[in-house]
């Protein structure tokens, strides 16, 4: 896990993890959009990297008001299309399985959290689909161009979460 | 019905790439492959050429659970080559970091990966929703191996801090003090899981296994020690390829390890604490008595309850390292190349993980050699599921592929590592 921008002040605990591996090709999906949000984003919301141990992620969201998570996922059908998708509402489609190469995926947090109770409050993913995740390839152009895109409707839709919970935590 | 298949395709909750293959011939079972087919990765190989102060960061990448052992491993070689000892409180922030590593992997899959196959459940995911409390607990404590990875390691999966003589940098005293309360409660956690998975019911099945294990003067061995048996082996390091050779079947990309005049053997939980129940504190020993437990245990499914005593075992010793932590006055010793040759052996949670490495002149590396735990313990996972699954015949197919699944799973394999997961093809003719 590499944090990457702290989130400061009270009024909203909102996380961005970016999920990848850069050095796999498509993979580094996560990374390269996360990295393009920083200085972007509103105060309260802090930025981590994370490759691996999915399992983490619950720890992660420990106490946010809102996840989004951003991720490769693979195969692709057609590399460089997004999916937005809430994962308090639907779950991952299986065709989408966000990638990973070891045991637990973020699936398998996003379930084990929902039978603990431990979801955060708005838990969000943005996936791309992937063409290649070979070890040492860069990501891919349909893949990068998507990024840049992702990080721009995320930097959009995590300033209305800020307004969201500002107004929800001045309401209650 | 005389003869029967079955087959798993990719067996699931270990690391890495494998299936098995049990072929039922007449009532009997004619052979039991565990069958590797994670590609070779070759790290011996790419390790040729490379400097010596870089086999603890390349090495550290074999595997994403265990990537301190990796790192122990090929330090200490590296350092048997140069001539150098360390000692001291750098050697013991050494069995700090490792026994972060044994907290986070035991606690993955004691609750994770294994306690499922005792409760009836096909992953912790669906254990989850009636066994809440004891996920939780299991989160917690692979939390608190975490923070000693990140604190000591830089990170908690592939660590970067670790280096030939030492470490990068070293923790202050004050760094150390916040993990404490975290360690303290992991202890308590760590004890009501011993109590817990003790409950389970476990197969009846016990077999005359030579367990292989490092032993120490006075430590439950983790970085050092003789490679000792229970049929007279107590040998050092250096000796390890006089006893013991790696071969290669057919079935898998991963070498196996066999001792040269008695062949199979095993390492890991279960060897060392039949090895070292007398190096263990008298509270671990209490606990262990508690859970059922003797002093020598060969029942491979109570490892998990020998898993939950050795994380006891390792938050007890963090807390005492810590209480009795001394910043050194320099984060590593000083060292100068030259050639040599290096051998290590050291305690990765799944058993003794070897290194040898011959170094150049200019501290190049001119050759490596590389045998992890999951390598060593192939033939014996073989043979119990020849002897498990002869026992258990009039099982229907899917109860057998379980309780072969089960009996993998006892040994925690790092398939990633060996070659270095897991199909299961069950043959019944």
């Amino acid at each position: 896990m590499t944090a990457i921008a702290n989130g400061t002040g009270s009024t909203c605990r909102i996380l961005v993890v970016g999920i990848g591996n850069p050095d796999r090709g498509d993979d580094g999906f996560g990374p390269l959009v996360v990295r393009q949000l920083v200085g972007r984003v509103p105060p309260c919301v802090s930025i981590m990297e994370r490759t691996g141990d999915a399992l983490a992620l619950i720890e992660d969201w420990a106490g946010r008001d809102a996840v989004i998570l951003v991720d490769a996922a693979a195969p692709g059908a057609k590399p460089g299309r997004i999916h937005r998708i809430d994962l308090l509402e639907d779950a991952l489609p299986t065709e989408l399985s966000l990638s990973s190469t070891h045991a637990f995926r973020v699936a398998d947090a996003v379930g084990l959290a929902r039978a603990l109770g431990l979801l955060p409050g708005r838990l969000i993913a943005y996936a791309v689909e992937g063409a290649s995740f070979d070890p040492g390839a860069p990501v891919s152009p349909q893949v990068a161009a998507a990024a840049d895109d992702v990080a721009l409707r995320v930097a959009a839709e995590l300033r209305l979460l800020e307004e969201e919970l500002v107004g929800d935590a001045a309401h209650a | 019905m005389a003869n029967r298949t079955i087959r798993v395709d990719y067996i699931a909750r270990v690391e890495g790439e494998s299936a098995l293959d049990l072929q039922i011939r007449d009532g009997r079972v004619t052979s039991a492959r565990l069958k590797i087919f994670e590609p070779p990765r070759l790290f011996e190989a790419l390790l040729r050429g490379r400097g010596f102060a870089e086999a603890p960061d390349i090495t550290a990448r074999i595997c994403g659970i265990c990537p301190v052992a990796y790192q122990m491993s090929s330090v200490h070689a590296m350092e048997d080559a140069l001539g150098v000892r360390v000692d001291g409180q750098l050697r013991a922030l050494r069995r700090l970091l490792y026994c972060g590593e044994w907290i986070e992997s035991h606690a993955l899959h004691v609750v994770m990966l294994h306690a499922p196959d005792f409760l009836g459940y096909q992953d912790g995911i669906q254990m989850a929703a009636k066994h809440g409390d004891a996920v939780r607990n299991g989160l917690a404590l692979k939390k608190a191996g975490n923070e000693l990875m990140r604190l000591l390691g830089g990170r908690e999966i592939h660590p970067v801090n670790v280096r030939v003589g030492g470490f990068y940098r070293v923790p202050g005293r004050a760094e150390l003090a916040p993990v404490v309360e975290g360690l303290k409660r992991a202890r308590d956690i760590a004890v009501a899981t011993a109590r817990w998975v003790a409950g389970f019911p476990f197969p009846d099945y016990e077999r005359d296994y030579e367990f292989v294990a490092l032993r120490h003067p006075n430590e439950y061995a983790i970085n050092e020690g003789h490679i000792v048996s229970n049929r007279g082996l107590d040998i050092a390091a250096a000796d390890y390829d006089s006893e013991f050779e790696e071969r290669h079947v057919a079935h898998s990309t991963a070498l196996q390890s066999v001792l040269k005049r008695r062949g199979s053997y095993l390492v890991g939980p279960l060897a060392r604490y039949n090895l070292n129940f007398d190096r263990l504190p008298a509270d671990a020993q209490s606990l262990a008595r508690e859970t059922g437990l003797g002093p020598v245990c060969r029942n491979p499914f109570k490892s998990i309850i020998v898993r939950a005593i050795e994380l006891v075992y390792a938050c007890d010793e963090a807390l005492r390292i810590i209480a009795a932590y001394e910043p050194p006055a320099a984060p590593s010793v000083k060292l100068e190349p030259r050639a040599g040759v290096g051998h290590a052996c050291t305690e990765a949670p799944r058993g003794i993980l070897y290194h040898r490495y011959e170094l150049a002149d200019d501290g190049s590396i001119r050759t490596a050699r590389i045998v992890p735990p999951t390598s060593q313990n192939q033939l014996a996972i073989e043979e119990d599921l020849c002897e498990v699954a002869t026992r258990a015949l009039d099982l229907s197919d899917d109860a057998l592929r379980d309780r072969c699944e089960q009996t993998i799973r006892n040994y925690d394999p790092c398939i990633s590592c060996s070659c270095h997961f897991l199909k299961l093809a069950l043959h019944r003719e």
